[in-house]
Order: structure tokens, then C-alpha cells, then sequence
């Protein structure tokens, strides 16, 4: 059984100029709902803060939930509906932290329960998180990503266009740089992007050329992913974060399989124009790239449905994940590739011209 | 997640170098104005006449000479200067504390009755503590938060208390409240009491603690037993002391104040207090298991309800069965026959992950299951990836046995490539990552090694098998 044809030739570089138009959208969409709601929502985990799921017998306002507890000087930010419709539960958000989680828990059971004594009140799950921690673990989180990107430069970079010592070169001054800001107290946020959009920057720049296609594929993925999450307004937890770390694994995978097709086929097809060959190599890889997807899709999906309500976001963010990764594949880290192209013709065509 | 204050650790440390300092001076009669902490960590010294400086500076080779002369500090001749720790002794302090913390922590929870707890140090001064199955979570907390300085100070009877709450409080001496609860309302009163500041002794020459009921009262207290030292420390205080009232402090609250009838031998003393069992218990707990060096603070607090935690790990694995079901039917409808190969590596390579986050005596966590599931998706991949070189061989006209070869040769640099890839960013996620994302990147990086082994070896295994042994024409793919 086959889905794709052996002998399948869509033209998929042709059409690169839409795709680039539709990512720009998406993108710009993502940048625009980040800064009109001051970066994302951040989650207990980042933001610090105390976090109560309680599950009522019967569905119940969140207003009334808050009203009622009011009294106890909780600070509660929110109370909104969670999980499926069936099971009536609701999270409270509170900014206060204090140890006594516990103590807490029990009273605003005690109080719910009086309040709706027909309504049998549970508490399923008590978290408490300090500011520090919060902040701590968005740094290091970043921080980490950070250091793989530059790995992943080199490797890229070597294995495929063995500029082995150029990117381990450009790496670790990166490398160094970070550190010497971070250790200025620059802050840590701005200083990766800074830092993503700087090496972008330079592989353009030194020609290198897959390990520029590969980070822009990452970066494009993420950011539509951050993106999508903010605009239907959906926090940003820990498990989100595995997500991303997730999806950009599962892209750079993706990506790497085209990629050596790409480098086959040039070796193969030397004669012909370096469009024809990444076009060919997407070709041929597709059956490949839409079998996987499609099983890890899957099985994300079963997640989705039958996750339950902690497992939601994490599913959801996956399947974007997924969704957008094999699209970077083909229609963003295929032609950064022939960027260089471009360029290269018109110099070619202004010497020659001048030349004549 | 706990945070051991170390800084705290060494602040004591140099409040307790001070007092030694002070002992010190008096008994070679150096005379002095001012001995006192300062700033935190340093030690401000202010003597008294150009006599003493020598026996000072002395005394600061022989016996202190770990501190350091604060530079810049020095003024008046010599006779005013400053002294502090430096700072690989800062850190040895800081160290020590936060390790003696742990310890002292799993100690408690060892006493408290955990089953499986899990305790981890993460970084320099942070403390990862889980508890499965806790009922009563609230006083697991308490347990494991609590600093248990236990100090024996007298109380000062000469001077007025009124006065001291006014404001007036002599010198060398203290206000400490003792907090009790009324059993019958529940409300808490605070009654004050003036102490001399100085220890006598403290919880560190503890050798026992128990709990006992006292036949009068038929209330629980808890009865503690000293060392040699200890004891003759209780037995000299006492004996100086006698018609006077012992204050026995715990962490800055006083818990009870009797008056000593006559000199203690034998180390032995008791605390009363109206507790209730589970009060006296936990006390002696603490008492037992040592003070903690420094204070913690809890920077981090989770509770999982049980059933909230039961329908988790329901729900998430039943999807997982589910969406794994589905995979498997399709890989197997879509390569026929090297479709079930396929899906006997896939079996065997989560057979691997579980094996290998069992002997990482890794917790499964919503992270873990994000790496698993990347997992299954490149595995699936890997496997795919040769198929369709085994496909496009015997397009080509190749017999079975060419076929697998050529597609195997071809596909392995190809899935070697992007699974290296990956492996370093698990590596480098795994390196500078910290708890969750550190769970992530191992359940990947086991992962990722499993199926490089399932789909490259353990396959071309069945494969070989089957075109060699069996030689079959044409392959099921």
C-alpha cells in the first residue's frame, strides 16, 4: 500500500514564494499578540503563585467559587472552568505563595463545602510556587536551548558542508559572549534573542548554509507555536516548555531528512540547477515525512482527546508542534537553502553584464 | 523544593566565633569596648588601651587565625578594626550547611514513615524532597521545615519584664513568647519572658529523645537524654543556678520555664508542654534527627490529590495505548510484512525505554512522557526510512537480499545523522537544564539510543533472518 507515488514530482520549490508569504503572516501574527499582551502567559511555574483544582459534584459559576472565598484573603486572581464539561472543575489562581499550602487547601474546601453543602467539594491538587524559582527556571530553560542551538550549528555544519572549524570557531565565540553579558546581569531573555538573531545573522553571513536553513526552521516553528498559544490566550507551563523542547526536536529531525537527500542528490545530480535537486530531494522524501507525521500525530491526538485536563495544553501544543514542523521542512529550512542561490545569480549576472 | 538558608549558617558561625573571641579575651584579661557582629558577617573589635594589642594580635595567630583582618578597616592604632571569614571559608560553611541539611532532613523523613521518599540535592543550596502517598501532608511540611535550634537560657528575674516590654531592654538579655494553645477555646496566647541571651546548652548534646506520658497529669512529654558533655554542662548550670528558672528554647520560642529545685546530674531533662501525641512525637522527631544548620525556606510546593493522581496516570496511559494500537495496525497494513517487523522493533524499543528510566530510577513526569513520545515518533521514523530505501531497491529490480542490504546502507547514515543530531541537543538540554527539562532530555537521549538499536540492529536482524534462512523471494513490503 502506497500513498505517494514513486515517481511523484509536485513542485514545491515553485510555490516557495506563497509558503514564504504564509509563514510571514503567521509569524508577524505571533510577534503581534506577544507584544500587545506583554510576552506570554506565564504559568504558575514561571510567574510564581498558587494554583488549587477543585471538582464540584455539579457545575457551579466561577463566580460563585470566588465570591465565597473572598473572605479568606487569598489574593485570587482567577477562578476559571478546566478539563472536560462532564467533570465540573475549576482552577483557582492566587498570587500569594505561602508554605502553608496545606492549611490553605483544607479551609477553602471546608469553606466551599459550607457554602454548597448539596455540592460535594474536592480538592484535587494543591501547588505552590515561589517568584524565585519561577525566574530561575525561565533563564536556565533558555539558556539551555540556547547552548543546544549552537551545538547543533556545528554538528550541522560539519556533517554537511565539513565547515567544521569555521562553526566551531563562530560557536564558542558566541559561546563566550553570552556568558560575559550574562554575567554583566544582561537580562536573559533579551539576551537570547539577541543572541538567535546574531547567529542567524552570521551563518547567513560565513555561508552556512544548512545550519542556517536548520535554525530557521526551529526559530519559525517555536515562534508560531509561542504565538498560537498566546493568542487563544493558554499558559505557559512546564509541560508546555517539554512541548516546545519536543517539537523542536521532532523538526530538526524532520529537517535533517531532507536535508541529507539534498546532499546525496547534489552529489548525485551535480549537473543539474540546485532548485531541481532540493525540489527532487523533497519529492522523495515525502512519502517518508508524511508517514511519520502522520503516526506521531496519532498518537498525539489520542492524547488530546482522552489526555484528560492537565494533558490538554501539552497535546495541543504537540500537535501544532507537529503540524508546523513538517511544513518547515519543506517550505522553510529547503529554501533558506537557495537563498545563497539567488544571491550568487545576481552577482553572476552583474559581473557578467559589466563584463561584456 | 526547599532553599537551606546558608547565608544564615554563617552568619551563625561568626556570632559564635564572636562569643568565642569575647570568652577568649576576658580570660586574658584584655579589656575591651566592643566585640559584636556586624554588617552580617564581619566581627567589630574595639579594645581598650594600647596593652592588650599584643596579647590581641597574639591571641588572633594562635587561637582565631582562620579570620581575617577586614583591609581598610583598621583605625586608632590598631585598636578598632574589623574581622571576617574569607571567603573559601564562606563557602566551606555555606557547604557544610547545606549538606548536614540534607541529612538532617532525610533523617526526619526516615523517622516520619515515608514509604520510597525521594530526596535530592539539586545545585548548591537547594533540596528536592517527594513524598508518594503522604496523608497527612500538612505535618509532613511542618516536619521537614522546621530549623529545631533547641537552647537552654536562664531567665533574668532581676530585671522588671514591664520595663523591657516598654522598650527597656537590659543588655545580654532577650524577649522570647511562649505560645500556648487553650484546648478548650483553641485561641493562642502569647506571654513574654525575659531571657538572658547567652546558651548555656543547646540540642547538639542531645543523645535521645522520647516520648512518655506523665503519670499525674496523663499528658505526653518528651524526655531527653545528654552526652557526657552535656550533662555536665546541665549538671554546672543547675548547680549555679538553683532557685532560678531554666528557659528551654525552641526555635526562638519558649517552651517552658521551670524552676530548678536543685543541681541535675545524669543528663537527663524532660519538656512538658500540653502536647497532644502527635505534637510530643513530632518533637521528639526533631529533637532526635538534630537542628537543621540553617533555616529552609520552601520555595516550591506540589500536592496531587490521590484521585486526581490515579486519573492521570489513567488517562495518559490509556491514550497512549490507544494511539500506540492505531500505529501499529497502520505500519502494518502499509508494509505488509516488514510492517510487523517494524512494529516488533517498536515494542522492543519502548520495552528499552521503560528498562532504562527504571534503572535511571527516574519519576515519570508529564516531560518524561513528551521526550516518550518524540521517541516513538523517530523510531517509527527510523524504521520507515529504511523501508522506502528497501522499497525504491526493489524497484529497481534488486532481489530481496540486495534490496535490504542497499537500503539499509543508505538509510543508516541518513538516521545516524538526524538521531546524533537530536542526541546532542538531549545532551546539551540535559547539561544546562534544570529538574523537568533534565527529565526530558534523559527519557529522550534513552530513547533515542533505543531506537538507533531496535531499528538498525534488531530489524535488519529479523531481516536477515528471513531472506537468509528462509529465502524468500519477494519481500512483504
Amino acid at each position: 500500500m502506497q500513498f505517494i507515488k514513486p515517481d511523484i514530482d509536485l513542485d514545491f520549490i515553485g510555490k516557495r514564494r506563497f509558503a514564504f508569504l504564509g509563514s510571514l503572516v503567521l509569524i508577524a501574527a505571533s510577534i503581534v499578540s506577544l507584544a500587545v499582551k506583554g510576552g506570554p502567559t506565564y504559568g504558575i511555574d514561571f510567574a510564581g503563585g498558587t494554583l488549587i483544582q477543585v471538582q464540584f459534584a455539579q457545575a457551579i459559576a466561577p463566580q460563585a467559587i470566588k465570591d465565597c472565598l473572598t473572605s479568606m484573603d487569598l489574593q485570587i486572581t482567577s477562578v476559571q472552568g478546566f478539563g472536560e464539561k462532564g467533570e465540573h472543575e475549576y482552577l483557582i489562581r492566587a498570587a500569594g505563595a505561602s508554605a502553608a499550602i496545606q492549611s490553605v487547601a483544607s479551609k477553602v474546601e471546608e469553606s466551599l463545602q459550607a457554602a454548597y453543602p448539596e455540592n460535594k467539594v474536592e480538592v484535587r491538587r494543591v501547588e505552590m510556587v515561589g517568584p524565585k524559582v519561577g525566574q530561575d527556571l525561565r533563564e536556565k530553560a533558555l539558556l539551555a536551548m540556547f547552548s543546544a542551538i549552537l551545538f547543533i550549528v556545528v554538528y550541522i555544519s560539519g556533517r554537511f558542508e565539513l565547515k567544521w572549524m569555521l562553526s566551531i570557531i563562530m560557536a564558542s565565540c558566541l559561546f563566550v559572549i553570552l556568558f560575559v553579558l550574562k554575567n554583566f546581569g544582561v537580562s536573559i531573555p533579551i539576551l537570547i534573542v539577541a543572541a538567535v538573531l546574531v547567529t542567524l545573522c552570521l551563518s547567513f553571513y560565513l555561508k552556512l548554509r544548512f545550519a542556517t536553513g536548520a535554525i530557521v526552521a526551529l526559530v519559525h516553528d517555536v515562534l508560531i507555536t509561542v504565538g498560537i498559544f498566546s493568542l487563544m490566550d493558554k499558559e505557559f507551563t512546564l509541560p508546555i516548555i517539554a512541548a516546545l523542547l519536543t517539537i523542536i526536536g521532532y523538526s530538526l529531525n524532520d529537517t535533517i531528512i531532507v536535508f541529507d537527500r539534498i546532499r546525496e542528490n547534489t552529489r548525485k545530480y551535480h549537473r543539474k540547477s540546485y532548485e531541481v535537486i532540493v525540489n527532487r530531494s523533497i519529492n522523495e522524501t515525502l512519502s517518508r515525512t508524511l508517514l511519520t507525521s502522520l503516526t506521531t500525530l496519532v498518537v498525539v491526538v489520542a492524547l488530546f482527546v482522552l489526555g484528560g485536563g492537565i494533558i490538554h495544553d501539552f497535546a495541543f501544543a504537540l500537535i501544532i508542534g507537529v503540524l508546523v514542523g513538517t511544513y518547515s521542512s519543506i517550505y522553510v529550512a529547503s529554501p533558506v537553502l537557495l537563498v545563497w542561490e539567488q544571491t550568487g545569480k545576481k552577482q553572476k549576472g552583474e559581473s557578467k553584464g559589466r563584463g561584456r | 523544593m526547599l532553599e537551606v538558608q546558608t547565608r544564615k549558617a554563617v552568619e551563625s558561625r561568626i556570632e559564635r566565633t564572636a562569643e568565642d573571641l569575647r570568652a577568649a579575651l576576658k580570660t586574658q584579661k584584655i579589656r575591651y569596648t566592643e566585640i559584636d557582629r556586624v554588617n552580617e558577617t564581619q566581627i567589630s573589635v574595639k579594645l581598650k588601651g594600647q596593652e592588650g594589642k599584643e596579647g590581641f594580635d597574639n591571641l588572633l595567630d594562635e587561637e582565631f587565625a582562620v579570620l581575617r583582618i577586614v583591609p581598610g578597616t583598621t583605625e586608632d592604632e590598631g585598636l578598632s578594626l574589623r574581622l571576617e571569614l574569607p571567603e573559601q571559608e564562606v563557602k566551606y560553611v555555606e557547604e557544610m550547611a547545606a549538606r548536614q541539611a540534607m541529612e538532617t532532613i532525610r533523617n526526619r523523613i526516615d523517622q516520619f514513615g515515608v514509604s520510597e521518599p525521594d530526596i535530592r540535592r539539586q545545585g548548591e543550596n537547594r533540596i528536592l524532597i517527594q513524598l508518594p502517598g503522604i496523608k497527612d501532608a500538612q505535618r509532613a511540611i511542618n516536619l521537614i521545615g522546621k530549623t529545631a535550634l533547641l537552647e537552654f537560657k536562664l531567665v533574668d528575674e532581676e530585671h522588671d519584664l514591664q520595663e523591657a516590654l516598654k522598650g527597656h531592654v537590659p543588655p545580654g538579655d532577650e524577649i522570647l513568647y511562649q505560645v500556648t494553645e487553650d484546648p478548650a477555646t483553641g485561641r493562642k496566647k502569647r506571654t513574654p519572658f525575659l531571657i538572658r541571651k547567652r546558651t548555656y546548652l543547646t540540642g547538639e548534646y542531645l543523645t535521645d529523645a522520647k516520648v512518655q506520658i506523665d503519670s499525674m497529669y496523663n499528658e505526653p512529654y518528651v524526655s531527653m537524654d545528654f552526652d557526657k558533655k552535656g550533662a555536665r554542662l546541665f549538671e554546672r548550670v543547675t548547680e549555679a543556678n538553683v532557685k532560678k528558672r531554666l528557659a528551654i528554647v525552641l526555635d526562638d520560642h519558649v517552651y517552658s520555664a521551670p524552676v530548678i529545685q536543685e543541681k541535675i546530674g545524669g543528663g537527663h531533662a524532660r519538656i512538658t508542654g500540653h502536647f497532644t501525641t502527635e505534637e510530643a512525637h513530632d518533637l521528639a522527631i526533631v529533637l532526635r534527627a538534630g537542628a537543621l544548620p540553617a533555616p529552609v525556606q520552601i520555595l516550591e510546593e506540589r500536592t496531587v490529590g490521590p484521585s486526581l493522581g490515579r486519573d492521570s496516570i489513567d488517562k495518559g496511559l490509556m491514550s497512549m495505548w490507544i494511539g500506540g494500537i492505531v500505529v501499529v495496525l497502520f505500519i502494518g497494513i502499509y508494509y505488509k510484512g516488514a510492517g510487523i517487523i517494524a512494529n516488533v522493533a517498536l515494542l522492543l524499543n519502548i520495552v528499552l525505554i521503560a528498562a532504562g528510566l527504571a534503572a535511571f530510577q527516574a519519576t515519570l513526569t508529564l516531560p518524561g512522557i513528551a521526550g516518550i513520545i518524540l521517541t516513538i515518533g523517530m523510531a517509527v521514523d527510523a524504521n520507515v526510512i529504511i523501508f522506502e530505501r528497501i522499497r525504491e531497491e526493489v524497484r529497481l529490480g534488486k532481489t530481496p537480499r540486495a534490496a535490504v542490504d542497499g537500503g539499509y546502507a543508505r538509510a543508516t547514515m541518513t538516521i545516524l545523522d538526524a538521531n546524533i543530531t537530536t542526541l546532542i541537543a538531549a545532551l546539551v538540554l540535559f547539561q544546562f537544564g534544570t529538574g523537568p527539562v533534565k527529565g526530558f532530555a534523559v527519557t529522550l537521549s534513552i530513547g533515542i539510543l533505543a531506537s538507533l538499536f531496535t531499528a538498525i540492529i534488531v530489524a535488519r536482524l529479523i531481516f536477515d533472518y528471513l531472506v537468509l534462512q528462509r529465502r524468500t523471494q519477494r519481500l512483504s513490503i
